[in-house]
């Protein structure tokens, strides 16, 4: 990407040179083996048994794993059970784990599913493969389309009531525990395939083919479902905030 | 692009508010073809609401990823590791 002549509220530039760079990675990690490094050293570790390597393991990812079950289900305590399970499940499924994809996408695939299942009943049934093309598919207008002017107005398809700036709000006020609440409470509220992409793109910062892998998702699903649920918490701090 | 219903989509012309906001994400992930990424640029340069909105959106995925994180209890952490004996014994 050409660097841009765009005022300093844009490092969106060195955002997407990343991205680029994860996309082009991941084809080419795709047509050859994957470096015999980490994962083969842990696996091998975990397999002959090794528990300082599983505890490094269940140190490591610990902390997402509680940050992205936390999202599913009500308490702490809950969520523990479930990344627990997921421990559980990721140790009786080592023989069976062929190394396609990376450790770290497999072990949060088990993940968001033991999440997800502890929920509703309908979450038990529908494949998340399935709700996943449902969000993506469904006809979803990020913005309000009352924010905008009609086709009778002066400026069509122009705002009609623009977003206001956010910069005099204080920054404290800003990164206080009651916004990052309304950010918190806005995830839980979006539908679950939404909010799995969310998660793991924003709130644990993968990348799109690390996202993509544990989803098992197209390019094309990620990217709705990202957009559909960085609006809606948009829309939701823009509520709280003005 | 699936974001964009097909009634919004007007190629070559400038770019309205209301269909900039279905490009951002893809605008950010790099995934705009280039003509598409010049309107988008074009239309940004010129319009404050649409300035204001991708200032919130880049906010919020900051503030998103300031969600902070708990811990495994120490009773659930060495819960794990009898977990992990009793399957390697098994």
């Amino acid at each position: 990407m050409a660097a841009l002549a765009l005022p300093v509220i844009f490092p969106w530039t060195a955002r997407s040179k990343s991205s680029h760079f994860d996309r082009r990675l991941a084809v080419a990690a795709s047509r050859m083996q994957p470096p015999a490094l980490t994962d083969d050293d842990e696996l091998t570790a975990l397999r002959a048994g090794d528990e300082a390597a599983f505890a490094a393991l269940v140190d490591r990812y610990g902390p997402s794993m509680m940050r992205v079950a936390r999202l599913y289900v009500r308490t702490p305590s809950v969520a523990e059970e479930v990344v627990q399970e997921t421990w559980l499940a990721v140790l009786n499924g080592l023989d069976r784990f062929e190394g396609r994809s990376s450790l770290k996408t497999w072990i949060f695939s088990i993940l968001v599913n033991i999440a997800r299942t502890r929920g509703t009943r309908e979450a038990r049934s529908v494949p998340f493969s399935e709700l996943a093309a449902r969000e993506a598919d469904a006809d979803e207008a990020p913005v309000d389309p009352d924010r905008f002017q009609g086709t009778r107005d002066p400026q069509p398809g122009g705002w009609a009531v623009p977003p206001a700036s956010w910069a005099p709000i204080p920054e404290q006020r800003l990164l206080s525990d009651e916004t990052l609440e309304r950010v918190r409470d806005a995830i839980a509220a979006l539908p679950p395939a939404q909010r799995a992409v969310i998660a793991l793109r924003d709130v644990e910062g993968w990348s799109s083919a690390e996202t993509r892998a544990a989803l098992d998702l197209s390019e094309g699903n990620q990217r709705v479902l990202l957009h559909r649920a960085r609006a809606k918490v948009r829309a939701a701090l823009e509520d709280y905030l003005s | 692009m699936r974001l964009l219903p097909s009634r919004f989509r007007r190629r070559g012309q400038p770019l309205r508010c209301r269909e900039l906001v279905e490009l951002v994400t893809a605008y950010v992930e790099g995934t705009l073809d280039a003509r598409e990424r010049e309107r988008f640029e074009a239309h940004v340069r010129l319009c404050d609401g649409c300035v204001h909105y991708v200032e919130q959106l880049r906010t919020t995925i900051a503030l998103t990823g300031r969600l902070d994180h708990a811990a495994l209890s120490d009773g659930a952490r060495r819960e794990l590791l009898h977990a992990f004996r009793e399957w390697k014994r098994a």
